[in-house]
């Protein structure tokens, strides 16, 4: 065990923990911050995916002593602190991606990454960011063009 | 209270506050072994829909449904609404709870009862629709795309109508004009003539003394103010910022974390279990055998997973241990030869043997499908309180009343005792529909004083799922010296539900429809559109086949047998115009087509596919789609897409294999799913046509293998007769 100190959504953070832990388990069962999503455990499907120093990273496979020193945002931390929706939330509901939603957590987080380093993306820039996280419900073609009303947003 | 002998009724009255309660009930027209099983006392009754009106003039539709993304709670609450006449801002839904005051309590014990005449709206009841609104709602089963055609249909319209006629008559009592003088708009009342208006709260104390309406009247399509409308889903917003709550996101109090593992051969039991690597990891609090499966208690769910992988766990030997998946299709096709001429009769009209012996010629094809796992986004998962005599169980289930009721008899404990908290499912697509996880769950919590999670891994989810069985189906058609079809001959294997998926809807004089069984390990699990997912493959391929052989293309053969059927013909014809069929398309391109009528709903599918790639990239979807009636529009459009990326999926990729008797497959590196860039635009058209409602959740996934692989025909010329599609062609190349 030992102390990892990180920030989570701009709160200085202190947990006790084997470093080798999962982000994610530290994120929902310590800090229950339940918004972040166990999927696959593998990296393979972007439900766990939270931005450690503004970088989309999946969570299930990224060690505790990773986020060590770090700024970690995970979806309760995307909207203002006034509680105003992020442009993108705004946008998933405008669209009305979501269908059981379970993905959406880091849908969003890809797609909040994906806006903030290129205002203006194409599909293929679409793709590419977004391609690592799977939904089943097929929410594929609503997310692209959410994605694309927030852009304009 | 006295016995119930009728089919069902309105009732209604009075809760704590003046909150006026309406409620219908529906009782099965006989008793169906697994109802009765559900079912304690003669005098219970089915009640399945309920409104509520509060004092603050707020009215909460009380939803029997699971919501696992398909809308269910904003559809429900707006055919309440609708019916009557409510104002949509001021309309709360709830889920309702596995209990019985929800679904089979003796209504007198917690409502002052009405109306005691048998109520219009079942004298129908004997058409079978009203006894499925029973099954569905009284097991609280979400599947089988019944919310919208069974409760809402025949329990949130009626509710809503006959909470409006009894608030009507109690303003007419208390203004002292008739009924027919006011009118009724956004949760008020009107009296225009006295000039006199007020909420409709104002009169739920006046209302619950009046019997219900034993025959409301619902509005026609002319009328609906709410019905066909794209009102955003309820459950939206939270599944934004994350705050909605899942299964897996259930915490209570000293909760500990549970990781289990299943035998690799369905049906094994455990043996012995060697843990001396486990026992001392950090965390680890106890490892359990409980037979069919063991699971490691920890502090964290992290460390329950780490330590259950250093299991060494002996499995006892079942016989399927040298089973491959060949030997699966090869049991299947021995099932097929041996019941040829004597299987099981599906459908038998004409004479198919005469037919073939006047064809011009006989033409024949196999088609076979694979064993498909779930993969619901969300792992099973479970978190269960065994008390003092009492147990919990908070979980995403598609049918939590079966589940309670499971639940007390596999623990000895009246069903009273034990209360199953629903919550949010992260995707059901069938699988939610097994009870297995919370029981397992349940049995894990026996052992401790406090709340345990179990969560599966997405190894576990893949490996011990129920399965979209793997099946064989022949064809035979003869064939007239045009091509056409004189006869249908399918024998096929794994009959399940509904009974009707591997009918055709084409008019050929002479068919036999006939099935064998195999006996094999791999257990059947409901998928997605259940045996429509295999029949609408093999039905529309060869379908497509025959068009070739007669050297039509797939959209006029169709046509031609189709003619009968003013409504499937527009649907064809619709999805066809949609995609201009006909056209030319560049080299490495192809146009498929497939038409399957699902649950209640007619869907066509046109597919444009590119295969010059090194695997087939679905460039377009264009759908038609005949529901009757969309009661959201954007709902069942989304829905359609849904479906049709879910069928995708499988089409494409969906392979689970049986490797010496265990699943092969494990996550999503060896069971892929579409993923954004190669999923198709996709473009719904919704046709009214007023027939009897269908559902949404379902009929949009069985067209769209059938169309890819015919649209990878017209593209390659190679024709695909099992699945993954993918695979099919990585072969050639």
């Amino acid at each position: 065990m030992a102390e990892v100190r990180f920030r989570v959504n701009g709160a200085e953070t202190v947990v006790d923990t084997d470093p080798n832990t999962p982000l994610l388990w530290i994120l929902r069962e310590q800090l229950k911050l339940t918004g972040t999503k166990f999927g696959c455990g593998i990296a393979a499907c972007g439900a766990c995916t939270v931005h450690l120093d503004g970088t989309p990273i999946r969570s299930c496979s990224t060690p505790a002593f990773v986020a060590e020193g770090t700024d970690v945002t995970t979806i309760e931390g995307v909207s203002a602190e006034d509680g105003t929706q992020h442009k993108v939330q705004a946008a998933w509901i405008e669209h009305q991606v979501p269908q059981c939603g379970y993905c959406q957590s880091g849908q969003i987080m890809s797609a909040v990454a994906l806006l903030r380093d290129n205002p203006n993306p194409t599909d293929a820039d679409i793709d590419a960011a977004m391609r690592g996280n799977i939904c089943r419900c097929g929410a594929y073609g609503r997310i692209r063009a959410a994605i694309k009303t927030a852009a304009s947003a | 209270m006295g016995k119930w002998t009728r089919r069902g009724f309105i009732a209604a009255g009075l809760l704590g506050g003046g909150v006026l309660a309406v409620g219908v009930g529906i009782r099965e027209g006989h008793r169906a072994p697994k109802l009765a099983a559900m079912m304690t006392d003669e005098t219970e009754t089915l009640v399945n829909v309920w409104v509520k009106l509060d004092q603050d003039n707020t009215i909460t539709a009380i939803v029997p449904h699971s919501e696992m993304g398909q809308g269910v709670f904003t559809s429900m609450a707006q055919m309440l609404a609708d019916e009557m006449d409510a104002d949509w801002e001021k309309v709360e839904f709830e889920q309702a709870p596995a209990h019985e005051a929800y679904a089979n309590y003796p209504l007198g014990r917690e409502f002052i009862m009405g109306g005691a005449k048998v109520p219009g709206f079942v004298q129908d009841s004997l058409n079978g629709g009203f006894l499925k609104i029973a099954q569905s709602m009284g097991l609280q089963i979400t599947g089988g795309s019944t919310a919208v055609r069974f409760t809402g249909m025949g329990g949130m319209r009626i509710a809503g109508a006959a909470a409006r006629e009894m608030i009507v008559k109690a303003a007419a009592k208390t203004w002292n004009v008739s009924a027919s003088e006011l009118r009724t708009a956004d949760s008020y009342i009107y009296a225009d003539a006295l000039g006199l208006s007020a909420p409709y709260s104002d009169f739920a104390l006046e209302a619950a003394k009046h019997s219900p309406p034993t025959q409301p009247k619902l509005k026609s399509v002319a009328d609906y103010t709410l019905m066909g409308k794209s009102l955003p889903r309820f459950d939206i917003p939270a599944k934004t910022n994350g705050t909605a709550e899942f299964g897996i996101d259930v915490d209570l109090p000293g909760m500990k974390y549970a990781a289990v593992m299943g035998p690799p051969v369905l049906g094994a039991e455990t043996q012995s279990i060697d843990d001396t690597s486990a026992r001392g990891m950090p965390g680890v609090i106890k490892i359990i055998d409980k037979g069919t499966f063991v699971a490691v208690v920890a502090d964290g769910y992290w460390q329950a997973e780490n330590a259950i992988r250093q299991l060494n766990v002996t499995w006892s030997q079942t016989g399927a241990e040298t089973l491959n998946q060949s030997d699966i299709f090869a049991k299947m096709r021995t099932a097929i030869e041996e019941a040829d001429g004597k299987g099981k009769e599906d459908v038998a009209v004409g004479n198919v043997t005469r037919a073939e012996n006047v064809a011009a010629r006989v033409y024949e094809a196999e088609y076979t499908v694979p064993f498909l796992a779930h993969a619901a986004m969300e792992p099973l998962n479970a978190t269960a309180w065994v008390r003092e005599g009492q147990i919990d169980l908070w979980s995403g289930l598609q049918n939590p009343l079966a589940v309670r009721n499971e639940i007390a008899e596999t623990f000895d404990v009246k069903a009273k005792n034990v209360t199953v908290h629903n919550v949010l499912l992260g995707g059901g697509f069938g699988r939610r529909a097994m009870p297995d996880y919370p029981l397992m769950a349940v049995q894990i919590a026996q052992e401790f004083d406090h709340p345990i999670k179990m969560i599966w891994s997405r190894e576990e989810d893949t490996r011990q799922d129920w399965y979209r069985p793997a099946s064989v189906s022949r064809f035979k058609a003869a064939l007239d010296e045009q091509g056409m079809p004189l006869s249908w001959d399918n024998l096929f294997t794994e009959k399940h539900d509904p009974p009707e998926a591997s009918h055709i809807p084409y008019k050929i004089d002479n068919q036999l429809i006939h099935y064998a069984n195999a006996e094999h390990h791999i257990r059947f699990g409901p998928w997605r559109s259940v045996d429509h997912t295999q029949h609408g493959f093999f039905i529309e391929s060869f379908v497509d086949e025959l068009a070739d052989q007669a050297g039509m293309d797939g959209y006029a053969y169709r046509r031609k047998l189709l003619e009968h059927s003013p409504r499937y013909t527009t649907v064809l014809d619709a999805a066809a115009k949609a995609a201009n069929w006909g056209r030319d398309v560049p080299e490495g391109r192809g146009l498929g087509i497939a038409l399957v009528d699902s649950f209640g709903t007619v869907v066509a599918q046109v597919v444009e596919v590119d295969v010059t790639g090194p695997e087939p990239k679905v460039v377009h979807v264009w759908c038609a789609a005949d529901p009757g009636y969309a009661m959201n529009p954007d709902g069942f459009v989304a829905q359609i897409e849904s479906g049709i990326i879910y069928g995708l999926t499988a089409a494409l990729y969906g392979d689970i294999t049986i490797d010496n008797g265990a699943v092969v497959q494990s996550n999503f590196h060896d069971y892929p799913m579409l993923r954004i860039d190669q999923a198709p635009e996709i473009s719904v058209e919704i046709i009214n046509s007023g027939a009897q409602i269908g559902g949404g959740g379902e009929p949009g996934t069985p067209p769209i293998a059938p169309a890819l692989a015919n649209a990878v025909f017209a593209a390659t010329g190679v024709r695909v007769r099992s699945q993954p599609i993918a695979n099919v062609l990585e072969g050639l190349s």
